[in-house]
């Protein structure tokens, strides 16, 4: 890991709402992406020369195409109720980390262009040229937003900065200045079949290994299959399932409750990949591009459902996006919703008593949960509104003995991102992502402290994968961040597997 | 001085009215392509009618918020609209039995707005954060709408105006016969900041009163599962690629 040349945050009891420090954070700006990126993205190359030109006739083109953005554009009235509601401004000072002034360095060019007052008045509403300082200003600033909505829920008109970011970051897509992290991996998946470049074969190794894994600790062949044609149910899940951890003991999660439920099911290796990044560029056609796989490896492996592993944008886009994207998908089974979370699909089980849990399996952990923002305010579970909120604590509590939440203000609708999200996931925006997790890491020191939670559980990929590099920087450990399904996992005994009851029962006789 | 009066609110409503109706069109014909409500969010269209009404009458999420700025902002435009049912009596002849008893609350409600107005003002000015966001036209507004406020009160409480000769003025107005209009100076103001506001509402921020009800953020039912919802562009887009 390259060393650190900022300051974490030091962690107090709250996080105080700062003084603003102008230009805290202008100096950061992800690696720019290379030509044939960009260009396998219908995007050209390198920044065009007209640049000025064609990027204000894609905000011309966007706003004509996109309701949120025209309105949201418009009806900001500066009332300030978001000021001090983003985790990255909290963490940064920086007053172009606010919602709105982050919007602002669009919204100002939109006035100077598009408006009668900004043509007219420029000064006197605050519209401003749109020059090549503004293009690297948004390049910075639209890089420091992880689309995590928090702001929009506590903005009388519903402004959700996450709209305005997407289309600026497409408008600098369409001239040629394009972010190197999301737009490889999107190549990266189109080309290869997911974010991480895993060929075929080499899924078709990892998944054997889990497979050799489960056997070799439960006595029970649980199989995790790939490309099976005729599988009642295609998993769709983050690659980073697949290798990483506490990624991976999720997918040894999903597949225990799969085996239990006594259905059929693959992964697919054509769209081994639930993360769709076209959605963080804001780029319908590519986020297009990437769900249709999915849809694709539906058809040709003959499934009956879709169910998405633990993601949160993913999830976003599969429950939000996926219908209209890529629907409809009348070819699948129509009692069930068109796709389902794995979260659904466990806590179904569960009610219906089909799996035989042990909670006490979870006893040596105290645990908390990390809502993630795409699944707390941009998607649902169940029937109920509200349901992505309960599902997961519901599975939680009925695999763990030993539950807390966070203070109230930084779960549920309001959670706090864990400052990885949108994008910036990636090593050049460290100080960023660290300097963003402030909120969530005072939170959950809180509850470790307070409350003697020794891991926090969280349905997101990139949630994981964030928490994993930045809970050091916070003198916490790296592991104590763990997947919902690995608890399920870790709780669940599977039929026919007797070695881990006898150690129970052991264990018990022992105390 | 009538003459101009006149003409000024004649333009006025003429550039409201058609002003407003035109963003309007705009919103109402560009399409949302993608289904974005903030979640937790009603499953129902009565679900989304009810999250609407909370958030159009009592101001919702900025009560979730910010309690000070809720209730500024909530003095303020409570206030607002409860003063401009009670100005309908200026434009309606016999006034209607309601208009007639919210009277004396309006009164009241004239109070309210100019002090939900000044702590917005005071907000704007001395929360560090809420200064940096605001252009002039930001402080510009609430000034305009302070000094409405306040030589309407004047006109009530310090120096009367011949409000039964205002009526005059209006209900003519509306027939489009140009009476005479009493010169006083609070009312000289006050009309004419008032059609100064009716003239820029429809290039201005004030764009938020139309544009709450076309945010998909919170106009949106939350049912992309159940429903496809897709829009006319990508349609067009889907069937070319196909």
């Amino acid at each position: 890991m390259a060393k650190a040349d900022f300051e974490t945050p030091e962690l107090q009891e709250f996080v105080d709402v700062p003084e603003i420090a102008e230009g805290t954070m202008a100096h950061l700006s992800p690696f720019v992406a290379k030509a044939d990126h960009n260009s396998d993205l219908n995007f050209p190359g390198e920044l065009v020369d007209d640049w000025h030109e064609k990027a204000l006739a894609k905000l011309d083109d966007l706003r004509s195409r996109y309701r949120s953005l025209q309105v949201f554009l418009d009806s900001c009235v500066k009332c300030g109720s978001c000021t001090d509601k983003c985790h990255y401004f909290l963490g940064t000072k920086d007053p172009k980390n606010m919602p709105v002034g982050r919007q602002d360095l669009l919204r100002k060019v939109y006035r100077r262009y598009f408006t009668f007052a900004g043509k007219y008045f420029p000064k006197l509403v605050g519209a401003e040229d749109l020059t090549r300082e503004t293009l690297d200003e948004w390049y910075s600033y639209y890089h420091q937003c992880s689309q995590c909505r928090r702001c929009s829920v506590f903005c009388p008109y519903g402004i959700d900065t996450a709209e305005i970011s997407m289309a600026a970051r497409e408008i600098l897509d369409s001239i040629g200045y394009g972010q190197k992290y999301c737009n490889e991996i999107i190549t990266k998946l189109l080309k290869v079949g997911n974010n991480l470049g895993l060929p075929g074969p080499a899924l078709a190794d990892t998944l054997e290994g889990l497979e050799e894994d489960v056997e070799d600790d439960t006595g029970v062949a649980v199989k995790y299959p790939l490309d099976v044609k005729g599988a009642e149910i295609l998993l769709v899940t983050p690659s980073a399932d697949f290798f990483a951890e506490p990624h991976v003991d999720g997918l040894i999660g999903y597949g225990k409750v799969f085996h239990e439920a006594g259905v059929t099911w693959t992964i697919s290796s054509y769209a081994s990949e639930a993360a769709n990044f076209g959605m963080f560029i804001g780029s319908y056609e590519n986020m297009r591009r990437v769900a249709l796989r999915i849809r694709k490896a539906a058809l040709d492996l003959g499934v009956k459902r879709i169910v998405f592993g633990e993601c949160g944008h993913a999830w976003r886009v599969a429950y939000a996006f996926l219908n209209t994207l890529a629907g409809p998908f009348d070819f699948l089974d129509p009692n069930y919703p068109v796709p389902q979370h794995i979260l659904e699909f466990t806590w179904e089980q569960i009610q219906q008593g089909k799996l035989k849990l042990d909670k006490s399996a979870n006893d040596d952990k105290v645990l908390t949960f990390h809502d993630s923002c795409n699944v707390a305010r941009a998607t649902r579970m169940g029937n109920k509104p509200g349901g992505q909120l309960e599902i997961p604590r519901n599975v939680i509590k009925a695999v763990c003995n030993n539950f807390v939440d966070m203070h109230h203000d930084t779960i549920g609708e309001r959670t706090f991102c864990c400052g990885g999200g949108g994008g910036l996931l990636t090593d050049d925006l460290m100080e960023i992502r660290v300097k963003g997790a402030l909120p969530r890491m005072t939170a959950l020191k809180n509850v470790i402290e307070e409350q003697n939670v020794t891991h926090m559980a969280a349905v997101c990929a990139i949630c994981k994968s964030q928490f994993t590099k930045v809970l050091p920087y916070y003198g916490m450990e790296m592991d104590q961040i763990v997947s919902v399904h690995q608890l399920v996992s870790e709780a669940i005994i599977l039929t026919g597997q007797e070695s881990d009851e006898e150690e129970d029962d052991n264990g018990e006789e022992d105390e | 001085m009538s003459l101009f009066y006149a003409l000024l609110f004649i333009v006025a409503t003429l550039v409201l009215v058609i002003g407003l109706a035109r963003k309007i069109i705009q919103y109402a014909r560009t399409p949302a392509p993608l289904k974005i409500p903030t979640t937790p969010a009603p499953v129902t269209q009565t679900g989304v009618v009810l999250r609407l009404f909370r958030e159009v009458v009592f101001f919702e999420s900025l009560f979730k918020s910010t309690k000070w700025t809720w209730l500024f902002g909530w003095m303020f435009h409570l206030g607002l609209f409860l003063v401009l049912l009670r100005h309908l009596r200026y434009f309606t002849d016999p006034v209607w039995l309601p208009i007639q008893l919210i009277q004396p609350f309006g009164v009241y409600a004239g109070y309210a707005m100019v002090i939900g107005l000044i702590g917005l003002l005071v907000r704007r000015i001395f929360v560090d954060r809420v200064r940096y966001i605001s252009a002039p036209s930001d402080f510009l507004w609430l000034l305009i709408l302070i000094f409405i406020g306040f030589s309407g009160l004047m006109m009530k409480f310090v120096v009367h105006t011949d409000v039964v000769m205002v009526k005059q003025f209006f209900i003519g107005l509306m027939g489009l016969n140009i009476g005479t209009l009493p010169v006083d100076f609070p009312l000289i103001v006050h009309l004419f900041l008032v059609a100064l506001l009716m003239l820029l509402f429809p290039f201005s921020k004030l764009l938020h009163l139309p544009g709450i009800f076309f945010s998909p953020t919170r106009n949106q039912v939350d049912n992309p599962r159940e429903k496809r919802h897709i829009a006319p562009w990508a349609k067009a887009m889907e069937e070319q690629q196909n």
